[in-house]
């Protein structure tokens, strides 16, 4: 993070009539007046809930019946942990999904970026727009497109499909995007890559920076151009490969519009889509349970920072950060 | 070998071929370009060719691809179906007359006065014949359907509201951050960038309870209220352009005796336009596609829904009539993705700042 620049000397300067001490203080209280507001906020949305939130993983605890409400101690994180059955399913299935999809929408976006970035592409700024515009439609009616487009008989995947590889991918025995257990993986994979727009402008603006001479030096030396992009692209872009690693493993440990919209958290086909987020969401909004909810979203909360920890001391062997680069 | 050779022949091969490699390169990058566009794309086509289709054929796989009705044909009175015929001149689409087993009478509907053609084979095996025909009714009635209008008005007004409230507020602690020297300074900025990486869920369920309590569930206010107080994210953003702008202005202002809020005003916040309307712009998306806070807040209370929930719903009740999903679907993307052309400028420069800044 980079530090605040002490660049009031000037300030002070200019105001040299008035004693120093006074006016170090107005401007105190300017700026704590101005950053109040946050504060505020800060305190009434998180610095309170969270300790609430945590308070409440002691209790059992249902809003309808406030009055009920009574401490059980350990006994939601025992729950939890232990008896459960849904829990770990859930955190299996985020995972799995995560590994798939992760992998596929990073490389995807890297992909369309060096594309785009190739210096013999014309019309750059056109395709950009366009590859861009699918992460501007709105969740819900991208994935009601999508999932039209992948109805085993009336979508389209399925006739391109049957189409170049001549065989029967349409119809009631065609290839059962939503409805097949591991299949279903993909296609909520394809539906985020309609997502990836953020990304690529990431990797468009790092690739960018990347010097010129660097690869002047290298074709001198004969390098190719997968050697240039293994050698020269790849570390010198990967602080942005790091920062879009991390938005996505936060992203898809909180994955849960798509199962809900595409099957109201119901976990179609065969718990395949019950998605921890989808078991956070039943608990505490559907059964109101206030305790549990908030236990849940802990546990959630403590994964997410110990994988964000790992990668983090994971970066420090493949992430280059260039000397005198903050 | 061969073009090196050439070379110390005549020194202008040399640049001729590589012209023409040069041009090979960018037709292939282009063409591979456009071909994974188009494919990434398709979707969308889909939807609006699904969007356009009658609910028969939205249903039917064996239709055509492009929206099409069966054609008929009125002989004598009777409304008969058209079928694509091969006869020996050519496929014809002709008005199926009489059915039979091992042949049928079809009449011309180009001729109908001339005698009815006899065509040997089971009349099950034709295709029946379509004729383009974009359904164009769907838009209307989806919008009547979903109540477009009034989901329209309240995602309107949850937008707009919370884009003032969110550009403003964080304007405000922005300047504060920028501009300003205060105690536990670097601990208030480091807490107020914590706060980007603590996940929503954790925080989501005490806030609930706050608004329960207060009577607010079912109404906006919960949504529209925080925004109220500065989003980190944009703070972030603002503070890092507002180190930017050059303070020599402002000294002078200083000088002429201007006060902190009259500079914030006048040299200040013009000065940001481009990174004010990016975190406008950020916002305002935000708010129309927000799903899971209206879901949280405003299951209860159809009546107040904003288009996201409502297209949900809306997907819900008519899943078998798929035409009109999609076209209710195109209807919500209209207006952001209209914003987003015309504004895509400040909009991928603010994104490119948010993410290279960190």
């Amino acid at each position: 993070m980079s530090v605040p620049k002490p660049a009031t000397s000037s300030t002070l300067s200019a105001n040299k009539i008035r004693p120093r001490r006074s006016l170090a203080k107005t401007e105190a209280i300017y700026g704590l007046s101005c950053v109040a507001l946050w504060l505020v906020g800060f305190l009434i949305f998180y610095l309170v809930p969270m300790i609430a939130s945590f308070v409440f993983t002691l209790f059992n605890f249902t809003l309808t019946e406030p009055d009920k409400a009574s401490f059980i101690g350990l006994a939601n994180w025992k729950r939890l942990l232990f008896e459960d059955p849904l829990i770990w399913p859930s955190l299996g299935v985020t995972f799995k999904f995560a590994l798939i999809s992760l992998p596929i929408g990073m490389f995807a976006a890297l992909f369309v970026a060096i594309l785009l970035n190739s210096k013999h592409l014309i019309a750059r700024d056109f395709f950009r727009t366009l590859f861009y515009a699918p992460t501007m439609v709105p969740a819900v009616a991208g994935l009601l497109i999508w999932k039209g487009y992948l109805d085993p008989t009336t979508g389209w995947l399925n006739r391109i499909i049957e189409f170049i590889f001549r065989f029967d991918a349409s119809g009631a025995q065609g290839v059962q995007w939503l409805n097949n257990e591991n299949l279903v993986y993909i296609a909520y994979t394809m539906m985020g890559i309609w997502g990836i727009g953020n990304a690529i402008l990431y990797y468009m603006a790092s690739l960018q920076s990347v010097p010129t001479d660097l690869y002047e030096a290298a074709s001198i030396d004969g390098a190719g151009w997968f050697r240039q992009l293994w050698s020269i692209t790849l570390p010198m872009i990967s602080p942005v490969i790091f920062y879009n690693l991390v938005l996505s493993v936060i992203g898809l440990m909180q994955f849960f519009i798509t199962p809900y919209i595409l099957n109201g958290g119901s976990g179609y086909p065969n718990g395949s889509t019950y998605f921890y987020m989808i078991h956070f969401y039943k608990q505490a909004f559907g059964f109101l349970n206030m305790g549990y909810g908030a236990t849940i979203a802990w546990f959630m909360f403590l994964i997410a920072l110990v994988i964000t920890l790992v990668l983090f001391g994971s970066s420090k062997r493949w992430v280059y950060y260039a000397a005198g680069d903050r | 070998m061969q073009a090196q050779h050439a070379t110390n022949t005549r020194p202008n091969r040399k640049s001729q071929s590589k012209e023409t490699q040069t041009r090979v390169l960018k037709s292939a990058t282009f063409s591979l370009t456009l071909v994974i566009l188009f494919l990434y794309l398709l979707p969308f086509l889909f939807s609006v060719v699904g969007s356009l289709k009658s609910k028969e054929q939205a249903s039917d796989p064996n239709s055509p691809i492009l929206p099409a009705v069966l054609q008929t044909f009125v002989y004598q009175g009777e409304k008969l179906d058209l079928y694509r015929v091969p006869l020996e001149e050519g496929d014809r689409d002709l008005a199926l007359l009489k059915r039979g087993r091992n042949q049928s009478s079809f009449v011309d509907p180009v001729a109908p006065d001339k005698a009815p053609v006899v065509w040997k084979g089971a009349w099950r095996t034709l295709s029946p014949a379509y004729r383009v025909a974009p359904q164009w009714q769907n838009y209307p009635r989806a919008f009547q359907f979903i109540s477009f209008m009034r989901l329209l008005g309240y995602t309107l007004m949850y937008a707009s509201i919370t884009t003032f409230a969110a550009v403003s507020s964080a304007a405000v602690v922005a300047y504060g951050f920028a501009r300003f020297q205060f105690p536990f300074k670097n601990t208030i900025f480091i807490l107020l960038v914590a706060t980007i990486i603590l996940p929503p869920q954790v925080t989501s369920i005490p806030t609930f309870a706050m608004f329960y309590k207060l009577g607010w569930i079912g109404t906006w206010l919960p949504l529209i209220i925080p925004q109220f107080f500065a989003n980190a994210y944009n703070v972030f953003l603002l503070r890092q352009y507002f180190l930017t702008i050059p303070r020599e202005s402002e000294e002078s202002a200083k000088i002429d005796g201007a006060g902190p809020v009259r500079i914030f005003f006048s040299i200040v916040l013009p000065q940001a336009v481009p990174a004010l309307i990016a975190v406008g712009l950020f916002h305002f998306f935000f708010a129309w596609n927000d799903f899971f806070g209206p879901l949280v807040y405003l299951s209860g209370n159809e009546s107040a829904n904003p288009l996201s929930l409502g297209l949900f719903r809306f997907n819900g009740l008519y899943s078998s009539e798929n035409q009109l999903v999609q076209a209710a679907s195109i209807m919500t993307m209209v207006l952001p993705l209209t914003i987003f052309f015309f504004a895509q400028r400040f909009f991928i420069q603010g994104v490119v700042a948010t993410g290279v800044d960190k």
